[in-house]
């Protein structure tokens, strides 16, 4: 029973890990960019939705909303003016100022927020649960783990179902060719870095009302989303789902066997699953 | 028409002759230096130690790892292991501390390899956590909350009695001597071994790799051999570095061994700031770091944030580093690794 | 007034000079074939014009505009669309999806829509949710001509139409030629085929080594005259 429930916890965890990673994933198909950055810049959005928060007295979903334009264009804007710029052939630029970023971000947060631990607080919505026959599940994961979907549903439907997904794909492909056809490659950049914002403030959100945060965390949960990414399959958002779930899963079930274990077990499955699968569990057919 | 190849330059000769002197003269600089310049100097050997290897995996290999902590813990684990363990002397076990981080290295390099491009920085970083992780679990080095070097040990460290009596001085003073020696030996070697490396056809293969897998394929270079002589080499010398510096600590625990802050972010900055890609260019880097640090470290948040918004403004407008400018204004060499065509006349006339 | 002019254009990649002055012109209507050996620059020349390769702003003109320093995706909004050597359709978009990119942030005016795409070449409209890569060479040819189309064209440059395709598939792609310029597109054509280039074309240039070596109405070339320009003197 306690096995089935660590289960059941771990797949909903895998929702919060994918959504941590959407973002990476949207951003390195597009533009083979890794941004090791991204974790930062989901803490940061957290302390935005807090601001937010105190500042306005708004509800925390409500303040999301208000936070997802701003964020859309600091990723554009970040996107236009630093990472177009260091984008080609060699991945060592791109990998140092991603890296020199979230050390600048987490030191920036630290100096305006200080090192206490935070969080955000969703009201009743947060102790409330679904008793489904022997199992209890929390509405707060389960609204999380719906939420991944959803957002995965909405970037399939933009990346296969508009002419702006079309022009995303098409300057993946060959941004020479696309630009050809009257693409402006960097614009493309740029917008899609502010989608990866836009979702990283979901992810902002749920990570502040499911633990506490503070300056310092950024790096570990972009470590899990990577791992999500590379074993779900570069390019598959589906896959990267299906990777969240089962580093959520084995860090669910490692926690039962030793709290101690939990972080751990969650990086092992993702070695195991590196030694079995080297190109994910989804990869793309071509590339 | 026929050609010379020279490596040679006059700035390469004059950098030996210069290292000819320096090097003598930091070996018997404990008998004029004060107490706080050895340790500054430790600080910036072992430092450019750390560099000079990250520099080979990344400026000259393209292998970008962000994983380099965990050879330093593993290191400085290894190191407390031995001594605490089994009751070895801490300067031997420094080497004990190297080899245990290469074999680290070995599955570290059997995954990382398994990931293509910037997934492979993200490779190296999971398995330095999975190595602070278990580290964590090992009680009797102090679990989570880490242990000191035995007061024993300490005190009856090799060589440390012979310096007492040559500088006549207290043993404390004794112990920052030796790890003054030990650091300058590594340091030397390091650069030594590193220039040496790129000078032999192993380090010309190695561009070849990072520039161009396919071509280098082409000419018969095995990209997979290289790659992981240099990644086994460079977990060797941080591995040794890390003991070094947790010997001088004395102190240690999986937080602060393992830190991606202090043993990675330290370094990249170092090497992007000072020039990425050439063996001056960390050295040139390691000092102004120290500036940096001597003028912004009491304000801790503050010289991370300059630090990094250095590094970023550098790779953007700058990327070969103040080395590299100071080399576009006037081409001064001192590690010369490229090797230059020079048309000899004379032969060709006589053809 | 001449639709397209380059004036003493150069063009590099990295320090290697592709092209030493070439100076074109184009009419409205007319056709310009430009034939050449195997690196005398023909594609960098559209390359050039299309905005891949930076030029200098004066040595391109399109109605006696500069145009050199634009970006290829300014210069195609001004209504020059190119069919690249290779082909280069985007293999994560299907057939149908290949040719709507053509038309991407451009107002539909002209006669070129998906439908009439589909008319002048029949075979797409079944494949097209097929991947773009999936289909024969002749196929893609046809894609990579009908999403040029699809952004209406004054200009369309064609970069080799017939690379590596069996004569009868040539001669397909080439009766689409005229439909095309009744429907205001001016061409230029770059061709290996020179039998071919001379029959659509009303004028040729030839070029070597970076450099125009002859031009004029195919009328009055002879073959002695362009085999002389196409290898250099000596082998005449
Ligand atoms: N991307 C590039 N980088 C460097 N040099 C190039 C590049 N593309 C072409 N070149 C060089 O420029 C010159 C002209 O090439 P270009 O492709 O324009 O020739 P072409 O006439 O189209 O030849 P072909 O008939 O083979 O297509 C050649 O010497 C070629 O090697
Ligand atoms: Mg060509």
């Amino acid at each position: 029973m306690i096995f089935l429930d660590s289960l059941i916890q771990g797949i909903l965890l895998g929702g919060l890990y994918a959504l941590f990673a959407a973002g990476l994933s949207l951003v390195f198909g597009i533009m083979r960019l890794v941004n090791l950055a991204h974790g930062d810049l989901i803490v940061f959005g957290a302390y935005l939705i807090l601001l937010l928060v105190s500042l306005l007295n708004l509800n925390v979903f409500v303040a999301t909303l208000v936070a997802a334009p701003f964020m859309f264009v600091l990723g554009w804007i970040l996107q236009k003016f630093i990472l177009n710029r260091v984008l080609g052939d060699d991945i060592l630029p791109p990998l140092l100022v991603t890296f020199g970023l979230s050390i600048v971000m987490q030191n920036v947060l630290l100096e305006t927020w200080s090192a206490d631990s935070k969080r955000l607080s969703a009201g009743a919505l947060e102790t409330a649960s679904l008793t489904i026959g022997p199992i209890n599940v929390g509405i707060m994961p389960l609204l999380i783990f719906i939420s991944a979907i959803v957002v995965i549903l909405v970037l399939n439907l933009i990346i296969y179902h508009t002419s702006l997904g079309r022009a995303f794909r098409a300057t993946s492909d060959d941004p020479v060719t696309a630009s050809l056809m009257g693409i402006k490659p960097k614009n493309i950049f740029s917008v899609a870095t502010g989608l990866a914002m836009i979702v990283a403030i979901i992810a902002a959100l749920y990570l502040g009302v499911r633990s506490n945060f503070d300056p310092s965390i950024g790096p570990a949960r972009l470590i899990y989303a990577f791992e999500a990414v590379i074993i779900g399959g570069l390019g598959s958002l589906w896959g990267t789902l299906l990777g969240g779930i089962i580093i959520g899963v084995a860090q669910t079930v490692g926690a039962t066997i030793n709290p101690e274990w939990q972080i751990l077990s969650g990086h092992i499955a993702f070695l195991l699953v590196l030694m079995v699968r080297p190109r994910g569990l989804l990869p793309r057919a071509f590339d | 028409m026929s050609y010379i190849v020279k490596v040679q330059t006059t700035a390469s000769r004059m950098a030996v002759i210069g290292a000819a002197i320096l090097i003598p003269v930091a070996f018997v600089l404990p008998l004029f230096a004060s107490r706080s310049l050895l340790q500054d100097l430790f600080f910036i050997f072992t430092m450019l130690t750390l560099a000079q290897w990250w520099n080979l995996l990344a400026g000259y290999g393209g292998l970008v790892s962000v994983g380099q902590q965990a050879f330093i813990g593993m290191g400085a684990y290894a190191m407390f292991g031995t001594v605490i363990l089994l009751g070895w002397d801490p300067v031997p076990s420094i080497l004990a501390g190297g080899i245990a981080a290469l074999f680290l290295a070995l599955p570290t390099a059997f995954f990382a390899f398994r990931l293509q491009g910037a997934y492979f920085a993200i490779g190296t970083w999971v398995i330095a956590e999975i190595t602070r992780l278990t580290i964590a679990q090992w009680k009797q080095l102090g679990g989570g909350t880490g242990t000191s070097l035995p007061r024993s040990a300490t005190r009856d460290m090799m060589f440390v009695d012979g310096i007492k009596v040559l500088f006549d001085t207290k043993t404390s003073v004794a112990r920052d001597i030796l790890a003054y020696w030990l650091a300058l030996i590594l340091v030397v070697l390091t650069i030594a071994a590193i220039y040496w490396l790129l000078r032999t056809r192993r380090g010309l293969a190695l561009a070849a790799v990072r520039d161009n897998l396919q071509a280098a394929r082409s000419v018969g270079v095995n990209p997979n051999k290289i790659k992981w002589l240099t990644f086994l080499s460079a977990a060797f010398g941080t591995g040794l570095a890390g003991a070094l510096i947790y010997m001088q600590k004395a102190r240690i625990s999986p937080d602060a061994a393992f830190s991606v802050v202090d043993w990675t972010a330290y370094v990249i900055f170092i090497v992007v700031i000072g020039g990425i890609g050439t063996i001056e260019g960390p050295i040139l880097g390691v000092l102004v770091f120290l500036l940096l640090q001597s003028i912004l470290a009491s304000y801790g948040t503050w010289y991370l944030i300059t630090l990094g918004l250095i590094g970023i403004f550098v790779m953007l407008f700058a990327p070969r580093g103040l080395w590299g400018l100071l080399t576009e204004n006037t081409g001064i060499q001192l590690f010369p690794v490229q090797r230059r065509l020079f048309m000899n006349k004379k032969l060709s006339k006589e053809k | 007034m001449a639709l397209l002019k380059t004036q003493d254009l150069t063009a590099f990649y990295g320090n290697f000079q592709a092209l030493f002055g070439i100076n074109i012109t184009l009419n409205q209507d007319e056709t310009l074939a430009i034939i050449g050996a195997n690196g005398a620059g023909k594609s960098s020349l559209l390359r050039s014009i299309s905005g891949v390769l930076k030029s200098p702003s004066e040595s391109i003109l399109l109605d006696d505009k500069p145009i050199g320093h634009l970006d290829a995706d300014e210069i195609t909004s001004l209504g020059i669309a190119m069919i690249p050597e290779g082909r280069r359709l985007f293999p994560s978009l299907n057939v149908e999806e290949n040719l709507m990119i053509g038309a991407h942030g451009k107002k539909q005016t002209g006669y070129w829509n998906l439908n009439n795409v589909y008319d002048l070449f029949p075979a797409l409209k079944e494949k097209h949710n097929q991947p773009g890569t999936s289909l024969s060479g002749g196929e893609q040819q046809m894609v990579a001509m009908g999403r040029a189309l699809m952004s209406n064209p004054r200009l369309l440059l064609c970069d080799e139409i017939s690379l590596g395709l069996a004569p009868v598939v040539i001669k397909n792609l080439y009766e689409a030629f005229p439909k095309i310029k009744k429907c205001g597109a001016s061409l230029i054509i770059v061709e290996q085929d020179i039998v071919q280039a001379m029959k659509v074309s009303d004028r040729v240039c030839c070029m070597m080594e970076g450099k125009i070596t002859l031009s004029g109405r195919p009328d009055d070339l002879s073959m002695g005259m362009i085999h002389a320009a196409y290898f250099g003197e000596e082998e005449s």
